[in-house]
This record gives structure tokens, C-alpha cells and sequence, in this order.
């Protein structure tokens, strides 16, 4: 069974932004860069039923050259070989997606993985929009994956509850936590992934359908949130602290 | 030319598409189109008087046993038909999880622009989002220039607003022959009398000071007497002590409640980032250096499990009427 995996390079969750000079970009420079962490759910399950089923896994990122190194860290997990498409710098998820689903075709994958968004943009859409553009089958947010007769069995999370799902395949599941643990790369796996192929792929070389869309929307102005908290700490003995507590959410809270 | 509001149900119409349906409204008035509705279940009738004054003109509605449970192969080409039919403008949904997928897969099929989860949206020359980037930490206002643009609204952020009892027209629409490649084979609802993180008003959230998966229940009392919804840091999430459901943060759920109150936990960035929206904030933790006091309207430094019994008995008190 041929995999496909979308990953994505992403700032690490514990980073702190600065917004450039122009007032719309973020400044990224000396961040320290990781896989999006969702999409190594995504991995790690694809990973899982290539060892269960037999097949291959091919891990799929869109972006600068860095986004190899994101790559060959889906390689030191067990990914088999990766594709990389450049040249998508400046678009938006609308026309990203056509070229990730123009790459993907050629790979003709019975499924797709991916993370359920990335937590850089949190754009929550070219996973979804990769699989209506290649006529797939697809649920977001799953916590269960069962191969069963040929047929993908999911447990995919709602506000409070979820749906128990059967596809027919192909079809493209977004990963969110809890549906596996990814496991850590070993030494001799990541000397492995060095050796392993990856596709260089330009936007460009690939035959879309009809040209990419310019962007439809553009970023006015970014600000950085400001914290305007109280900060105020109670004091006295634990039940005089408490009283003073609930007095306050109560009467200038007004939120008891 | 419309504004086109997706309301999605689970029998009722759920509270995050009445707040998508009021910040709709809002566009409507700003630009001069009208706003109509999408309706997609097993019973308009039973829906249509939480509608009142919301200002729906036309509450389109696509009714079928079938399309009681969201269908992603059978509601998207529904939204679509409706939208392009309409020549809707602008498509505004609730960003829940089923709704978030549904403006991402019809986005995709009407090659229109999304922003998914924000947090504000207004009109002004034309449609303007505020879309919270990196969690939280940043703050992107966007501006929509192509048609249709579709938004996704974040649950709890903009208010219901009504204006009179008037009810929406109601239209019925066909349902699409669709051949399916995906069948639901159980909706189960973990909700029995408990309260969805997202959603909830109230949050207490508990981390690694609560010390073992054997301590939940001192929180959950906590819960019970606020009406509150239980979240955990990501260090309890790890630990094994909760599943992930429950996590907030910046790879768990973002919620912004008028009250988050939380409990042994230390406060790490990526935490903050999925509770910054909150009103207000309250944490109660025995080490007075953590990160948690630095961000927060109340902190007691205090052993949360000597705090939170007497917490307990004050907030009965005080729902009481005490």
C-alpha cells in the first residue's frame, strides 16, 4: 500500500515572535524549526500500518530547502522517501493545496495522513482542500485508525463526543493527538534517513489544471496580543485568600 | 449577492452558529446584502424558533433522515449548490470541528479563500478577519479581496444578538444524489451532564501540581459546583493522567471562557497560548515563581488541594444564594 504523508516545518511551540518592521510578517529568524507536532501523529500511523500491511511511505512538504531536514526527520522514523515541492513561497492555502494535490497525484497514494493543522499559521484547510481537489474521501481531527478488510475504520473527535466512520479507500485522514504516541528516531534510523531518496519537485513543473489563483486576501496589520492582567496575588491565610477570591470573581468579575 | 450563514445542529442549532449568524448579521447591515441561512438536518420545524431575530431572511433548508449526522460527501455539494446558486459572497460558519472541515472542503470545491477560527469579522470596504496566528501569540488582521470568501468564527468570542421575534422564510432545498464512500457507523456523545471545553463559560484546568490521575476528582467537584468544563496541561496529558481531549494549549484546545482557574499548573508558553482569551484569569499554585502568576488576574500560592476544598464551599455558597 502506497502512504503519503503532509508535513509541514513549523517554529517550535515554545518560541516567542517579533513582528518585523513592515507590521505584516513575523520575524522567524534564530527560531528553532521542528516538524509540526500533529504531523507526526500522522507519521507515526502511517509508519504503523506500512509495518502492519507492507508498502511504502513517502513524506510530503512544501517549502524552503530547510524543509528537507523536516522531511528526512519523517525518514529517520521509518519513511521510506519524501517529496519536496519548492517554489510555493507567498501563496495562500488556496492555491498551496492545488500544487500539494498536483504532487500527490503523481504519487497516486491509496492514503494520505496528515496533522489536523499546523501550529504556525493554524490554517486548519490544505489537508481538507488536498483531498475534495483529488476527489478523496477524508475526516478530520481522527484518535483511531483501523485497516479492516480494505476499509479505513476512524474515530473522529467532536465537541464532546465522535463519530465511529468506515471509507472506502483512497481517502486522506487529518491526525489529531491521541491517536498515537510518535516514536522518537534512532541513532541508526537517522543515519539511515541520510541515504534515503527525496523528489525535488518545483511548483512550477507541476502540471496544474488551470493556473494558481493569486492570493484572495492579503494581511493588513499584525499585533502582538497585549496581556493586561491584574496579576494579583491574595494574600493571608488559605481560607481569607479564598473568600477574597471568590468576592472578587463575584462582585468586579461578575463571572460567578 | 449574499451573506451565506451555515448553521450547523445537533438537533438544536448550536450556539456557535448563532454567534457566527449574529456577527453575519452584522456584515450584512455593513455591506448591504442580505443574509441568508443554511439549514442542513433531520427537522427544520424543530429549529426554526431559536432563529428569532437573529435576522436570517431566508433559512434555505436541506432536510433528510439521512443528514441528521454531519456527512462530509453529502453536505458539501449541498453548501456548495446553495452558495453558487445564490452567488453568496461571503460564507460565514462556525469554526467546531465539524464545521471548520465542512468551510475547508467547500472552500476547496468553490475555489474561494478561508480563514478558519477567527476571532472577529467585520465589513469595511470589504470583509475584514481577525485570525489569532502562532495560537495566539500573534494577532493577524486579514483582508478578504476575492469572491466568495469563506470564514470560520470561533466558538464563544462574538455574542448572540437578537432584534425582534422575526422568524427567517423558510425554503426547501433538494438533497444532491450523492454515491457515498463513507458511511457513519456510530455517533457516540462522551457529554452526560458535563460541559464541552470550547464551549464552556467556566474552565478549571488541572497540571502536574495535582500530583496522579487519582486527584481528578477534587477538580471535577470543582466543576460541578461552577458549571465549569475540566481541561488539563500538557505535562498531565503526558503524564497518561487524562486523555488529549482534554488538553489546552497551543497543540490542544484553545478556549477563551469568561473564567479559567488553573491548578498546579506551572504555566508554560505554550499553555498561555491556549487560554489567553480568556476574561479572566485565576491560578492557584504553591510555587510563587511559576510563569502561571505572571499571567493571571488572581493567584493564590497555596496547596491546591487545602484552596480548592474551601473554594468549593464558598462557590456553593455563593450559587446558593448565600
Amino acid at each position: 500500500m502506497k502512504i503519503a504523508v503532509l508535513v509541514k516545518r513549523v517554529p517550535d511551540t515554545a518560541s516567542v515572535f517579533t513582528i518585523r518592521e513592515d507590521g505584516k510578517t513575523v520575524d522567524l529568524s534564530g527560531l528553532t524549526f521542528v516538524m509540526n507536532p500533529y504531523d507526526e501523529h500522522a507519521v507515526e500511523e502511517a509508519i504503523r500500518l506500512r509495518d502492519e500491511v507492507g508498502g511504502e511511505v513517502v513524506i510530503i512538504s512544501a517549502g524552503p530547502s530547510e524543509c528537507k531536514d523536516t522531511i528526512r526527520s519523517g525518514l529517520a522514523m521509518g519513511a521510506d522517501s519524501g517529496m519536496h515541492i519548492t517554489g510555493v513561497e507567498g501563496l495562500t492555502a488556496r492555491a498551496l493545496a492545488e500544487v500539494m494535490a498536483a504532487g500527490l497525484k503523481r504519487l497516486a497514494p491509496e492514503l494520505v495522513f496528515a496533522g489536523k493543522q499546523a501550529v504556525d499559521c493554524d490554517g486548519s484547510q490544505v489537508p481538507e482542500r488536498v483531498a475534495e481537489l483529488l476527489g478523496m474521501s477524508h475526516a478530520s481531527c481522527i484518535t483511531k485508525f483501523v485497516l479492516e478488510a480494505g476499509k479505513a475504520l476512524v474515530e473522529r473527535e467532536v465537541e464532546g463526543g465522535c463519530y465511529r466512520l468506515c471509507f472506502e479507500l483512497p481517502a486522506l485522514f487529518t491526525a489529531q493527538k491521541g491517536l498515537n504516541t510518535p516514536r522518537y528516531p534512532t541513532l541508526p534510523n537517522i543515519m539511515k534517513a541520510k541515504r534515503k531518496p527525496i523528489e525535488e519537485l518545483a511548483a512550477s513543473d507541476l502540471a496544474l489544471d488551470a493556473a494558481s489563483p493569486a492570493p484572495g486576501m492579503a494581511v493588513e496589520r499584525l499585533s502582538l496580543p497585549r496581556q493586561n492582567r491584574r496579576c494579583q496575588i491574595l494574600t493571608g491565610e488559605a481560607a481569607e485568600q479564598v473568600q477574597l477570591l471568590v468576592r472578587a470573581l463575584h462582585e468586579e468579575e461578575k463571572v460567578l | 449577492m449574499c451573506i451565506l450563514v451555515i448553521l450547523e445542529q445537533r438537533g438544536a442549532v448550536r450556539s456557535c452558529s448563532l454567534e457566527a449568524a449574529s456577527t453575519a448579521k452584522k456584515v450584512s447591515e455593513a455591506s448591504g446584502m442580505p443574509l441568508h441561512g443554511l439549514y442542513i438536518g433531520a427537522s427544520v420545524d424543530a429549529v426554526l424558533p431559536s432563529l428569532a431575530g437573529i435576522g436570517i431572511e431566508t433559512l434555505y433548508a436541506c432536510e433528510h433522515e439521512e443528514l441528521r449526522h454531519y456527512s462530509n460527501e453529502q453536505y458539501v455539494p449541498i453548501l456548495c449548490g446553495l452558495a453558487q446558486d445564490l452567488g453568496a459572497k461571503v460564507i460565514i460558519g462556525p469554526a467546531s470541528a465539524l464545521g471548520k472541515e465542512l468551510c475547508a472542503s467547500a472552500a476547496a470545491r468553490l475555489r474561494a479563500e478561508l480563514i478558519q477560527d477567527a476571532v472577529g469579522l467585520h465589513w469595511e470596504n470589504g470583509l475584514k478577519a481577525e485570525k489569532p496566528i502562532y495560537a495566539g501569540k500573534v494577532m493577524s488582521e486579514v483582508m478578504l479581496t476575492a469572491t466568495p470568501a469563506v470564514v470560520s468564527l470561533r466558538p464563544n468570542v462574538t455574542p448572540i444578538e437578537r432584534n425582534g421575534e422575526a422568524l427567517p422564510q423558510v425554503v426547501k432545498r433538494d438533497r444532491p444524489q450523492a454515491t457515498l464512500r463513507s458511511v457513519i457507523q456510530e455517533v457516540v456523545s462522551e457529554l452526560v451532564g458535563t460541559i464541552e471545553l470550547t464551549e464552556a463559560k467556566i474552565v478549571v484546568s488541572g497540571g502536574r501540581g495535582i500530583r496522579g490521575p487519582e486527584h481528578w476528582p477534587v477538580l471535577q467537584e470543582l466543576c460541578d459546583a461552577l458549571g465549569a468544563a475540566l481541561g488539563a496541561s500538557r505535562a498531565a496529558v503526558d503524564a497518561g493522567w487524562i486523555p488529549a481531549s482534554h488538553q489546552v494549549g497551543q497543540t490542544g484546545k484553545v478556549v477563551c471562557p469568561d473564567l479559567y482557574i488553573a491548578c498546579g499548573i506551572s504555566g508554560a508558553i505554550q499553555h498561555l497560548a491556549g487560554m489567553r482569551t480568556a476574561k479572566t484569569v485565576v491560578a492557584i499554585n504553591n510555587d510563587p515563581e511559576a510563569p502561571i502568576f505572571k499571567n493571571c488576574d488572581y493567584g493564590i500560592v497555596g496547596d491546591l488541594f487545602e484552596v480548592v476544598p474551601i473554594l468549593i464551599g464558598e462557590v456553593r455558597k455563593i450559587r446558593n444564594g448565600n
